[in-house]
């Protein structure tokens, strides 16, 4: 990363803490931030994040590793979670996962190659009556198909360039 | 979303005048009200509202909160999904009564990372009320109640459902659940004196204050009053939210949404218990079978191993690992239904898996590890016939 990339990052931070308070509260508020403006919550921005609240940073990572919406991975612009509780297990989850599997070419856990999609399972997402459910983002799709996976990926695919909240490029590994 | 056939009662109240009801009236009075409907908590646990209010009313602090719990991540359940779509006025309009009630001036919505796609509407609820003076500096008439509420994010914990864990969560910790005592009502978010209560327990205070709490009282059961709202899906022909008074028996309630030929319903989620078609007259009570609201049927066709499965999983990728009876049990249960599916689980090594959940009931941490064993225990007693002795290229069969 570059420093001034560093600098801007670190401003940032300052930036959200202001906004959600000066304490151990605002963690999880600015940590969900940079997930979802940098796609993942690298080593580094842990050191700035407890500098700047004056935690130690083994609580920073304590926190990241305990959700599972935030992360050290990097994520692709689209995150596609698959909910995989018994109400939509039992509506045809299975084929809709391997559909996935096949237009993206990935397993579950992994980034397509140009980091466009990350493809993760979600636990309930809350749309037991009308499933198969999946999360794209913020968008929530119920009643999927195996056939719908692929308009809602070229969907996407179409806005790549006018995604609401423009992401950083993937930080060099 | 689908005209639901069983209308609700939230539809037929207007919104503000239970807040207006409240306000006309002492604190005191309130938590009276609330205490004498017989209210209990709807996200499952059943703790009488009123009770828990008072509690935090008699709290010294110079602050307090008043926390709404959008956590709703039970499998089975979205009925918090769809009142918080449509209903939302009546959450905050009970979250502003609680918090007269218990004299806090801060609310806080915790509202699930899944459900992000409802924040956008639920803050222009929120504008909007600040606009029209029901909340905010000098609610209603009163010049000197002053109540404001915020939404905060959830990050993706089932556990942060348990409200200590939530409170943990807000604080910016890991969402593991504290040791009680002490109790939130006491030292909650911040140190301070706090509420915690369920998205449905919310929007019931506000019709509880309008239509009265005799009318709340008089419905249900003795032991549960009132309306219930169930979520149910699965093997039905018309899954959706319904509106039932508790003490409704599991047999009427297939009725209701078409699921009559079940062989199972699970009650209560993953945590919850598994009720065979033998025990279907049983009712759905906080005295008989207790739920949060998460109601999936099994049709005949459904594989109960499967199911148990399913649940067993989700319990290893959601537990905290905060404590050992939950962190290693809940793997040694799915390891054991594992067996089960290769058809070499002996009877011995069944039963100690069984004393294993009756451990886990006993000695885990919070309610999450506490209640995880219940789905396997109950699956295991009323369908050991069709689980135990199965040849693996059974299973394999099943499961294409």
């Amino acid at each position: 990363m570059l420093r001034s990339e560093q600098e801007q990052l670190r401003k940032n931070i300052e930036q959200w803490v202001e906004q959600y308070g000066r304490d151990r509260s605002a963690l999880l508020p600015v940590l969900k931030k940079v997930q979802h403006d940098y796609g993942h919550i690298s080593e580094y921005v842990m050191q700035v994040i407890a500098d700047i609240l004056d935690i130690h940073p083994v609580e920073v990572h304590g926190v990241v590793s305990f959700y599972s919406f935030l992360g050290q991975r990097q994520k692709g612009r689209y995150v596609i979670r698959l909910c995989r509780t018994i109400s939509c297990d039992m509506q045809g989850k299975d084929r809709v996962a391997r559909q996935l599997r096949n237009d993206l070419g990935i397993e579950f856990g992994e980034m397509t190659p140009d980091g466009h999609f990350t493809l993760e399972w979600a636990n309930c997402l809350g749309m037991c009556d009308e499933g198969p459910a999946m999360l794209v983002n913020d968008r929530i799709y119920t009643r999927v198909t195996p056939e719908r996976i692929h308009d809602i990926l070229e969907e996407c695919r179409k806005s790549f360039g006018v995604y609401p909240t423009p992401m950083k490029e993937a930080e060099p590994a | 979303m689908k005209a639901n056939p069983n209308k609700l009662t939230f539809a037929s109240i207007e919104t503000n005048r239970g807040l207006e009801a409240a306000l006309g009236g002492e604190r005191a009075d309130a938590i009276g009200r609330v205490s004498h409907s017989g209210l209990k908590g709807r996200g499952g646990a059943g703790f009488p509202t009123g009770v828990k209010w008072n509690l935090a009313a008699a709290a010294q602090s110079d602050q307090k909160y008043v926390v709404c719990n959008a956590d709703e991540g039970e499998p089975g359940t979205f009925k918090d999904r769809a009142i918080l779509t449509d209903y939302a006025d009546l959450v905050f309009e009970g979250m502003t009564i609680g918090g007269y009630a218990i004299g806090a001036t801060r609310g806080i919505l915790y509202l699930r990372e899944e459900y992000t796609y409802l924040r956008r509407r639920l803050e222009s609820v929120l504008a909007r009320r600040r606009k029209e003076g029901w909340l905010g500096e000098g609610i209603g008439k009163r010049g000197d109640f002053h109540f404001d509420i915020e939404i905060r994010m959830g990050a993706g914990a089932y556990i942060c459902g348990e409200e200590t864990a939530l409170i943990e969560s807000l604080e910016g910790y890991r969402g593991e659940a504290r040791n009680r005592p002490p109790f939130p009502v006491d030292t909650g978010f911040k140190n301070h004196p706090t509420i915690v209560n369920n998205v449905e327990t919310f929007a019931w205070i506000s019709c509880i204050f309008v239509k009265g709490e005799d009318w709340f009282k008089k419905l249900g059961t003795e032991k549960s009053s009132g309306l219930k709202l169930l979520s149910v899906s699965g093997d039905c022909a018309q899954p959706g939210v319904y509106e039932v008074p508790l003490g409704v028996t599991v047999a009427d309630l297939l009725e209701l949404v078409g699921g009559e030929d079940a062989k199972a319903v699970q009650i209560g989620g993953a945590s919850g218990n598994c009720i065979p078609a033998s025990e279907f007259e049983r009712t759905i009570a906080f005295e008989d079978v207790p739920t949060g609201g998460s109601i999936i049927v099994f049709g005949p066709g459904r594989d109960m191993l499967t199911v148990a499965k399913n649940f067993m999983e989700f319990f290893v990728d959601e537990s905290c690992g905060q404590c050992t009876p939950c962190r290693e049990g809940n793997v040694k249960l799915l390891e054991g239904i594992e067996m089960l599916e290769q058809g070499t689980c002996s009877m011995h090594y069944l039963r100690e898996l069984c004393a294993l959940g009756e451990t886990m009931q006993l000695a885990s941490k919070c309610g999450l590890g506490q209640s995880s064993p219940n789905a396997f225990l109950s699956i295991v007693e009323h369908f050991k016939d069709e689980i135990m002795g199965r040849r693996p290229e059974a299973a394999a069969v099943q499961g294409a």
